[in-house]
């Protein structure tokens, strides 16, 4: 009776959790590799397997799965590293050297956090008009234009959170390093860079899912087949034909949530403080 | 974290016979860095030193040659000033040794100015102009617009026999052949910029130039895949213009509505009405207060943001979507909040076994893609084939009822927050000192008085930052709504605001929705979003300024 006054009642908890937590990622899985492929046949545990409904995706013309997959893990990862090396390169001046301006700019940034970017989706869109007809390398259906615009909200979500983990590494380090006869980039490169690395790796992990999943921007800017983003191309995929597509559409998610979640799992013991260090203290 | 192979390389600069190189430098930075002895002297100019300004010096330059270009041959002298002056200031930041902050801090303001700052101040002047659909270039561009739209075939208008072609500078060009009364054959050439005679051309059987000085005549198949171009391709006449008709022919079309820059107003051919144009509104006014349909863009003040509150088909619905707007991202925060709370405290105790499986699997919703498992929660709230309707044997139409579409809308987003809740409430947990909780027992304390005075405070006053930011996110939690519901159930009689809009799902609709966009509209409603988040933000980082003073 006390174990399950003290402990069993834990359990219990966390096993209807655990159930509410897993039951739409059987359902994906259950439906991935259902043979008939539609939504009304799938059910929430497997009724048959195959992999039907991957070999359709791989092979239907009408949607370009490997395109989508290509451009979404390009955009994504470029733009998980540039920003955060972007952001982390401010955090360093930030953190580390006396300069005019730099209350003001870090003011400046932790107002420009509250506006998320795509707010301004209207001028963007406006603007990226303009870029399309003078570079088109940048304009709409390019993935660098995409990648672009990603990198100019960099600065403002991630500086802060940078400079948090930076002010716990301490000073003497690079001091130390500088006295040596170090540049600044040096004592950056060899000796901040590599101490922050795992920090580092959860903020690019983190602005990785971000990027893959963000649909405003991409929605407008992707619109040829062979252009778009998993989000934009599987979003497409069973808006039209919901029933019938369910199968490759779940498949296909599937195969976007592979290398996230091993990543994910695979940092697991540093996301906590990733997503807690740098947290704003009001 | 020194190499210990480099001083070897610098003794051995002949080593690797048979290449003529010469020996790789040593970096400087690795041996001063590993003898610690060395003091700090003014540096030499280094590899890295040298690397990472020729570096920079080569991207401007490349940045230069591919956005000059472009810039210059379409006279956008205000887009070369500032290439050049951002240019300027990128070499002299990066070649100079002063100016280091500024080193680590211009690549990401550039893009933080291009990308947010300026889009950010362009909302804010959209927001007091008409621009969107029918608004959309100045006036000449409008007029254009409209007597090019109003072109007629008239009766005995001159026909062509076509021949499009490409001229040195590959622009579309028609050549032109028509045969008067007396039997004279004259051909001409068209360009964007009117008519012009074209001696010399051979003239085939089918009454077509076949080929001509300084031209490459499409063949039919390069036609046929031009077709939409040469179909808008317009050569400009005094009273209208020379429009292609099938591939091979072109002919002569009227103007039937024509601008007097003396009364500024466009008159109606046939019937004669006078449209005046109307500097307020960017419209040509007819008699009767009805306006042609082509406008252009003006500068409307306050207009936008007094329709909000003016126009009751807008006002009531805007209202009703910010209510629901508040209640959904302060329910999304409270929900996965609490769950993912009961988690940490569930798992917060020495006795429990298996902490590491159950982490493991509470936080997989978090990882998974998070835009797939929208959709396919939507599709599980399907009324025919959902699964949730399959299970429970019901047959509710989940998304198609605001209430119903309101609950599933949350709980969907409870499902997608509660991970991140458990990890940072984990996370604050394992921060707050036993002795405190042991000692609320030991003063008599039940377990729920302990958690509800003393675990509770300290974790929201840890957590509180963390959950504005939340509530900020869902304020704005566009994808949810997007992929579920797209802001539905719609009532009958409005098809433009539903009862699941989030303000930020009612914009992306009036700008990109499809039924006309209106940019400016749409960007006076996301600069009242701006400030709606500003002021919640301020008053909340006040509030948890005072928590914290209580409780610290």
């Amino acid at each position: 009776m006390t174990w399950v006054k003290r402990v069993g009642w834990r359990h219990l908890v966390l096993i209807l959790i655990v159930l509410f937590a897993l039951f739409p990622i059987a359902f994906v899985v259950s439906a991935a590799i259902n043979p008939l492929g539609t939504l009304s046949s799938s059910e929430l545990y497997p009724t048959g397997a195959s992999f039907e409904n991957f070999h359709k995706l791989f092979t239907d013309s009408r949607y370009p799965f490997v395109h989508w997959f290509v451009n979404s893990t390009l955009i994504a990862l470029v733009s998980a590293f540039a920003s955060v090396f972007i952001s982390m390169c401010a955090a360093y001046a930030f953190s580390r050297m006396k300069f005019r301006g730099r209350r003001g700019g870090l003011l400046a940034l932790m107002l420009i956090q509250m506006f998320p970017q795509f707010l301004a989706m209207v001028t963007i869109f406006m603007i990226f008009t303009t870029v399309t007809d003078l570079w088109p390398a940048f304009g709409f259906n390019e993935v660098w234009g995409l990648l672009v615009l990603y990198l100019g909200g960099a600065l403002g979500v991630n500086t802060w959170l940078m400079k948090g983990f930076l002010d716990t590494v301490p000073r003497e380090l690079d001091e130390s390093a500088t006295i040596d006869g170090a540049s600044h980039a040096q004592a950056f490169f060899r000796v901040i860079l590599p101490l922050v690395a795992p920090i580092l790796a959860v903020t690019a992990l983190l602005a990785f899912i971000g990027t893959i999943n963000e649909f405003i921007f991409a929605s407008f800017f992707l619109t040829d087949p062979e252009s778009k983003t998993l989000a934009v191309g599987l979003y497409g995929m069973i808006a039209g034909d919901r029933n019938v597509n369910f199968g490759m559409f779940a498949a296909g998610s599937l195969l976007t949530a592979v290398p996230t979640v091993a990543v994910f799992l695979w940092l697991q013991k540093y996301i906590v403080n990733g997503l807690t260090a740098g947290a704003v203290k009001g | 974290m020194t190499t210990p192979s480099t001083s070897s390389v610098d003794s051995g600069g002949t080593q690797g016979a048979g290449s003529n190189g010469s020996p790789r430098p040593l970096p400087e930075q690795r041996r001063s860095r590993g003898r610690a002895t060395t003091p700090a002297a003014p540096r030499e100019i280094t590899t890295g030193f040298l690397a990472g300004r020729v570096i920079a010096l080569g991207l401007v330059a490349a940045i230069d040659l591919y956005a000059g270009p472009p810039l210059i041959s379409g006279r956008h002298w205000a887009g070369v000033v500032i290439l050049a002056a951002v240019s300027l200031v990128i070499a002299y930041v990066y070649l100079s040794k002063r100016h280091v902050p500024v080193k680590y801090l211009l690549p990401g303001t550039i893009f933080l100015i291009a990308f947010q700052v300026l889009p950010v101040l362009y909302t804010l002047t959209t927001a007091v102009t008409n621009f969107g659909d029918g608004h959309r270039g100045n006036k000449d561009e409008a007029i254009v617009a409209i007597q090019t739209s109003s072109l007629q075939q008239v009766a005995n208008a001159p026909e062509y026999g076509l021949s499009p072609a490409l001229d040195k500078s590959d622009h579309l060009v028609f050549l032109l052949v028509t045969t008067d009364a007396a039997g004279d054959r004259k051909v001409q050439v068209g360009t964007a910029d009117g008519l012009k005679d074209l001696p010399g051309a051979n003239v085939g059987l089918t009454g077509k130039v076949t080929e001509a000085d300084g031209y490459t005549i499409l063949n039919a198949g390069d036609a046929a895949g031009r077709a939409e171009e040469i179909g808008a391709f317009a050569v400009p006449t005094g009273q209208g213009a020379i429009k292609s008709s099938g591939l091979s022919r072109a002919v002569e079309l009227k103007a039937t509505k024509l601008y007097d820059a003396g009364c500024d107003c466009v008159t109606d051919v046939a019937s004669g009405t006078k449209y005046t144009a109307d500097e307020s509104k960017g419209y040509f006014v007819g008699p009767n207060g009805d306006n042609l349909s082509q406008g252009w863009k003006v500068n409307v003040g306050l207009h936008n943001f007094a329709r909000l509150v003016n126009d009751p088909a807008i006002s009531g619905p805007f209202l009703g979507s910010f209510v629901w707007n508040i209640v959904f991202a302060l329910s999304s925060v409270f929900f996965s909040f609490a769950l993912g709370m009961i988690c940490a405290l569930a798992l917060h105790s020495p006795r429990v076994r298996g902490t590491k499986l159950y982490r493991t699997l509470l936080i997989l919703p978090y990882a998974m893609p998070s835009f797939a498992m929208l959709l396919v929660w939507r599709d599980m709230f399907n009324t025919d084939f959902g699964l949730i309707n399959r299970v429970f044997g019901s047959h509710i139409d989940w998304l198609g009822q605001p209430m119903t579409a309101r609950f599933a809308l949350i709980l969907v987003n409870m499902w997608l927050g509660f991970p991140y809740m458990f990890l940072v409430a984990t996370g604050a947990l394992q921060a707050i000192p036993r002795e405190l909780t042991e000692a609320s027992s030991i003063d008599g304390a039940t377990a729920w008085q302990g958690f509800k005075r003393v675990t509770l405070p300290l974790l929201l006053v840890a957590l509180s930052p963390l959950l504005i930011s939340s509530f900020a996110y869902n304020f704005n939690n566009f994808n949810a709504v997007q992929f579920i519901t797209k802001g539905g159930p719609f009532p009958p009689d409005n098809a433009s605001s539903g009862a699941t809009d989030l303000l930020i799902t009612y914009t992306y609709r009036l700008a990109f929705g499809g039924s006309g966009a209106q940019f400016g509209f749409a960007a006076a409603i996301s600069t009242i979003i701006f400030a709606i988040v500003a002021t919640m933000s301020a008053i909340a980082f006040r509030r948890t300024r005072k928590l914290e003073e209580v409780y610290s």
